[in-house]
């Protein structure tokens, strides 16, 4: 049996002087699945990102990639945060770069390689282009091309299209499922958004109570590809309908 | 936005209007040696241009160049420092802001008396008078970005060097430059008032002799030159920021 591409084992976690945010959780993510964590604000869905992309270290327990315990996760887990965070004096190009840089890759073999890429993620043209000359979901494709480039695995995305409007939001989400069709790689997509979650995702996994000893797991029941539709289907409306009473119940 | 000759038109009238009304009081008092007119100040820049242009010009030049290359170098130093180390910040910035108290021009005769009247004694008063502005906007430029900037580039295994490079730095150079604007401007009185207290030639000395020899119109032609010192650095320091930060002409 292969290795969960992330896994957390007996892991809890408070700040300094606050009582447990997390404890003794137990949750396996499998390589090439695609999962949701969903959670209403102040659920400990930021803590859980930084505990994943290796910002906070467990208080107890372990979280391992690939069946690995490392010592600095990070660097080896892929972020797209909420913000496209795309820095205002680099061209498109350089953006795009940038984690190939840190890794120490030259910047010319950095472009060679992210050139081709640029069409294959719809950025044909912005390649000299500043961030601020892109709309708000051209400027999350360059985003998400980072995450990509950053070459891990595992990629966790922070409510990347919780900026957007309606329309660019689903258009977004397709083009997600394409993008990560053609990757391959694993995809853990935090968000508040019961749509976007049953959409994309194989499993949604709720986060409830507070401390978090377990996470509530949801598999949707839809297969793939997925088309806009299939989120009116009865099985899924049933699916979201426990969802939504669940995540009512933990705001009360 | 594109700025046309409309835009000039208010700032120029307003400048016409001034010296018309300055001209026409000049004329009315009629003292030259208190209030001269523009067009003597004009007149008389026009007779001494040999000796304003071949000593005094380059003379003062020279200090306010030295002093803003000493302070930019420090200034910048010190902020990269103040950025590198707590300790370091917690030592120099109450000092740094707590000398903005000190008038400096009560301090520039110390100048002279350690460094005479040679060249030292004037930058020295210009590298006072700059240094703060450089520094402070530098180091508050190097501290400008946001947290989530910082751990974005984390997650990429950025190292302290990595994170000084590629995010500090880049986001601190707009504000070094609008410090570099104000101590542009400032440098030229830093280096007219050394030249006040003590020096063999220079703009600002030259002012004052003319003052001592009762000649209004002197008084004023080399301070014209001295203004037209500041307002060209600026606008050059405004051309290099185009030049070199064209991403911010797309904000």
């Amino acid at each position: 049996m292969s290795n969960s591409a992330l896994e957390f084992k007996d892991m809890s976690f408070g700040y300094p002087y606050e009582n447990d945010l997390f404890m003794e959780l137990n949750v396996a993510v499998q390589p090439g699945e695609f999962v949701s964590i969903i959670g209403a604000s102040g659920s400990g869905k930021s803590t859980l990102f930084k505990l994943t992309v290796g910002l906070e270290e467990p208080t107890r327990g372990s979280i391992r990639l690939d069946g690995e315990k490392k010592a600095n996760r990070l660097g080896h887990v892929g972020y797209m945060p909420q913000q496209d965070l795309l820095l205002p004096w680099r061209s498109i190009l350089d953006n795009a770069a940038l984690p190939l840089e840190i890794k120490g890759v030259s910047k010319k073999e950095a472009h060679k390689r992210i050139i081709p890429l640029l069409d294959e993620f719809g950025l044909n043209g912005t390649r000299d282009k500043f961030p601020s000359e892109l709309s708000g979901g051209m400027r999350q494709r360059v985003s998400f091309l980072r995450t990509v480039l950053s070459g891990s695995p595992i990629l966790l995305l922070d409510e990347p299209f919780s900026a957007l409007d309606a329309i660019t939001k689903v258009s977004m989400q397709e083009w997600l499922l394409q993008q990560w069709e053609k990757q391959g790689s694993t995809i853990i997509f935090i968000t508040h958004d019961v749509d976007e979650a049953l959409f994309l995702a194989d499993r949604v996994f709720v986060l409830t109570e507070t401390p978090i000893k377990e996470l509530k797991e949801v598999t949707v029941p839809l297969n793939r590809p997925r088309r806009l539709e299939d989120l009116y289907s009865a099985d899924l409306l049933e699916v979201k309908k426990d969802l939504m009473f669940e995540l009512r119940s933990t705001i009360t | 936005m594109k700025t046309t000759w409309k835009d000039f038109l208010a700032p120029l009238s307003l400048v016409i209007l001034l010296f018309v009304l300055w001209e026409w009081i000049a004329r009315l008092i009629g003292m030259t040696f208190i209030l001269p007119s523009p067009i003597q100040v004009l007149g008389k820049l026009w007779e001494i241009k040999g000796i304003l242009f071949l000593v005094h010009f380059p003379a003062t030049l020279l200090v306010i160049v030295t002093g803003l290359f000493i302070s930019v170098v420090l200034g910048v130093g010190l902020a990269v420092w103040m950025r590198a180390s707590r300790i370091a910040e917690k030592t120099f910035y109450p000092l740094m802001i707590s000398s903005q108290t000190i008038p400096i021009i009560a301090l520039a005769p110390i100048f002279v008396l350690w460094f005479g009247y040679s060249l030292w004694s004037k930058v020295a008063v210009t590298i006072l008078i700059t240094f703060f502005p450089i520094a402070v906007n530098t180091f508050d430029g190097l501290r400008s970005s946001s947290r989530e900037f910082k751990d974005l580039l984390l997650t990429m295994g950025a190292t302290k060097k990595d994170l000084f490079l590629k995010l500090y730095v880049p986001s601190a150079i707009p504000h070094f430059y609008s410090g570099l604007k104000v101590a542009v401007t400032l440098s030229v009185i830093g280096a007219a008032i050394g030249e006040w207290l003590g020096a063999q030639a220079g703009l600002g000395y030259f002012s004052r002799r003319m003052m001592t020899q009762f000649d209004g119109a002197g008084v004023f032609a080399p301070i014209v030159i001295l203004s037209f010192i500041g307002i060209s650095l600026f606008l050059g320091v405004t051309l290099l920021e185009k030049i070199t930060l064209k991403w911010r002409e797309t904000e």
